[in-house]
């Protein structure tokens, strides 16, 4: 007996309603009903942070995430980053810094480092390296990854003033 | 891994959700930030056959000021817990203890009265709420009680709390200018747990100790309280002789798991060494504060 729910959300300011199986997990919704593959499955046991998604202004986990706790809630994934002008200054720091080999961490890094540079714009690398204890990577050593936040932090305080 | 069946409810009211485990029956759980209970649900661990989600219960959320208390409402994440100016102001150990768990993510997700009411001994909060001689309001539809959080825990995921009542409050004292506090966590890396944990809360007169409290994070199957070393400092100056003899004493209630983090030895040692070092920092904070 699979219990169903209706669920509505919003999802890169798209709007969506599924049925789901109460037991659905937010990262299969968004990769195998709405086809954004972008959010990875890494450990699937909320340690290395590859499905982090924005859900209602916060970064979370969402392997961790039922679908049916997403009800109303505004999501965001690493396909809403890029503008109509192109990339995000994320994106456009990890690709000048070398901020990804492999590039299986990259959507949850991207994601994390958008909303954690909301809460601190203008962040040292102490600073980044704490926002991002949430996310692993097995290539990089971390290094360019600070970089590349470091990048668009000082693209977007820039643009800002 | 995806969790077993289940019928989800998400009441709108702590009256309704109390209704709601009354009809549930025992196979019902509650469901907080679920950053326990879905890793749990993943591996099988736990299977309820209902969870009811308490996130948009509005009588569980907020922190608030009450004399000589603060109230927690249990569904306050980890990360509202760091950023409370109330806590911060008037007892700043919560959410010193808060950001040594887990990590950004989980923090925006777990919440205090997750973490209390678990009854894991490898979680941080337990142990720190025995030090703060916490009380706990447990509601039911039947009414309510108030247990201290020194006879909550029985043992590993067993507490005092019955199946059909909900955590409804978490109240700490205020702390004194004069009180000292340290937690003290060695862990190997990013969001694990504790190998050991030590939490102290001192008050000095004239450089007397006039009342402490250590205890202690998974080194147990329930978080520790160690009585004999607070007996042993109280009403002495505490010197490096003291805080040894405490570490000793502490040292031998450990009764610690053996598992990937260590041996029961190595374990029982860094126990020792956590309260070393949150006494010297408990210390410091009590004569800073004078
Ligand atoms: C990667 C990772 C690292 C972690 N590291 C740490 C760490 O270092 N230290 C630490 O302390 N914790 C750690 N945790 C655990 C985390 O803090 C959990 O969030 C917490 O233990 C449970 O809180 P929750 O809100 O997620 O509760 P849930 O998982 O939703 O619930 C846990 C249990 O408590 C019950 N429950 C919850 N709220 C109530 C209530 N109000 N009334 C009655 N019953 C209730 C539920 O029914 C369930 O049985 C970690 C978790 C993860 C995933
Ligand atoms: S897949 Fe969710 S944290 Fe690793
Ligand atoms: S680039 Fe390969 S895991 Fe990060």
């Amino acid at each position: 007996m699979s219990e169903q729910q209706t669920v509505g959300f919003t999802v890169n300011g798209e709007r969506h309603t599924v049925s789901v199986p109460t037991r659905e997990l937010l990262v299969h919704t968004l990769r195998e009903r709405l086809h954004l593959t972008g959010t990875h499955i890494g450990c699937d046991s909320s340690h290395c942070g590859a499905c982090t998604v924005d859900l209602n202004g916060r970064s979370v986990k969402s392997c961790t995430v039922l679908t049916v706790q997403a009800q109303n809630a505004e999501v965001l994934t690493v396909e809403g980053l890029a503008g109509p002008d192109g990339l995000h200054p994320l994106q456009e720091g990890f690709r000048e810094e070398h901020g990804l080999q492999c590039g299986f961490c990259t959507p949850g890094m991207l994601v994390r480092a958008y909303r954690f540079l909301q809460e601190n714009p203008d962040p040292d690398e102490d600073q980044i390296r704490t926002g991002m204890a949430g996310n692993l990577c097995r290539c990089t050593g971390y290094q360019n990854i600070v970089k590349a936040i470091r990048y668009a932090a000082e693209k977007q305080t820039a643009g800002s003033v | 891994m995806i969790p077993p069946s289940f019928a989800y409810r998400a009441p709108a009211s702590l009256k309704e959700a109390l209704a709601l485990i009354d009809e549930s029956g025992d196979d019902a759980k509650f469901l907080a930030g679920g950053h326990s209970l879905l890793p749990m649900m993943k591996f099988r661990v736990s299977e309820p056959a209902v969870l009811i989600d308490l996130g948009g219960v509005p009588e569980l959320q907020g922190i608030r000021e009450a004399g000589d208390r603060i109230h927690i409402g249990p569904m306050s994440t980890e990360n509202e817990i760091i950023g409370s100016a109330l806590l911060q102001q008037k007892c700043p150990l919560l959410p010193e203890v808060a950001r040594w768990i887990a990590d950004p993510q989980v923090r925006n997700r777990g919440t205090i009265g997750g973490d209390v009411a678990h009854g894991d001994p490898a979680n941080d909060h337990p142990a720190v709420m025995l030090a703060l001689e916490a009380d706990f309001v447990l509601r039911s539809s039947q009414g309510e009680r108030v247990v201290p959080a020194n006879e909550f825990y029985f043992g590993t995921y067993f507490t005092a709390m019955e199946a059909n009542e909900v955590l409804a409050e978490i109240r700490v004292p205020v702390l004194g200018p004069g009180t000292g506090y340290a937690y003290k966590k060695l862990k190997r890396k990013t969001g694990d747990f504790a190998i050991a944990a030590a939490c102290v809360l001192l008050t000095l007169d004239r450089g007397i100790c006039k009342r402490i409290a250590i205890t202690l994070t998974n080194v147990g199957p329930t978080p520790l309280r160690a009585s004999a070393a607070e007996q042993a400092l109280t009403g002495k100056a505490i010197d490096d002789a003291a805080v040894e003899n405490a570490a000793q004493l502490a040292m031998q209630i450990c009764d610690p798991a053996e598992d990937l983090r260590g041996d029961k030895e190595y374990k029982t040692h860094m126990a020792g060494e956590m309260v070393r070092r949150a006494i010297r920092q408990a210390l410091e904070r009590a004569k800073e504060a004078k």
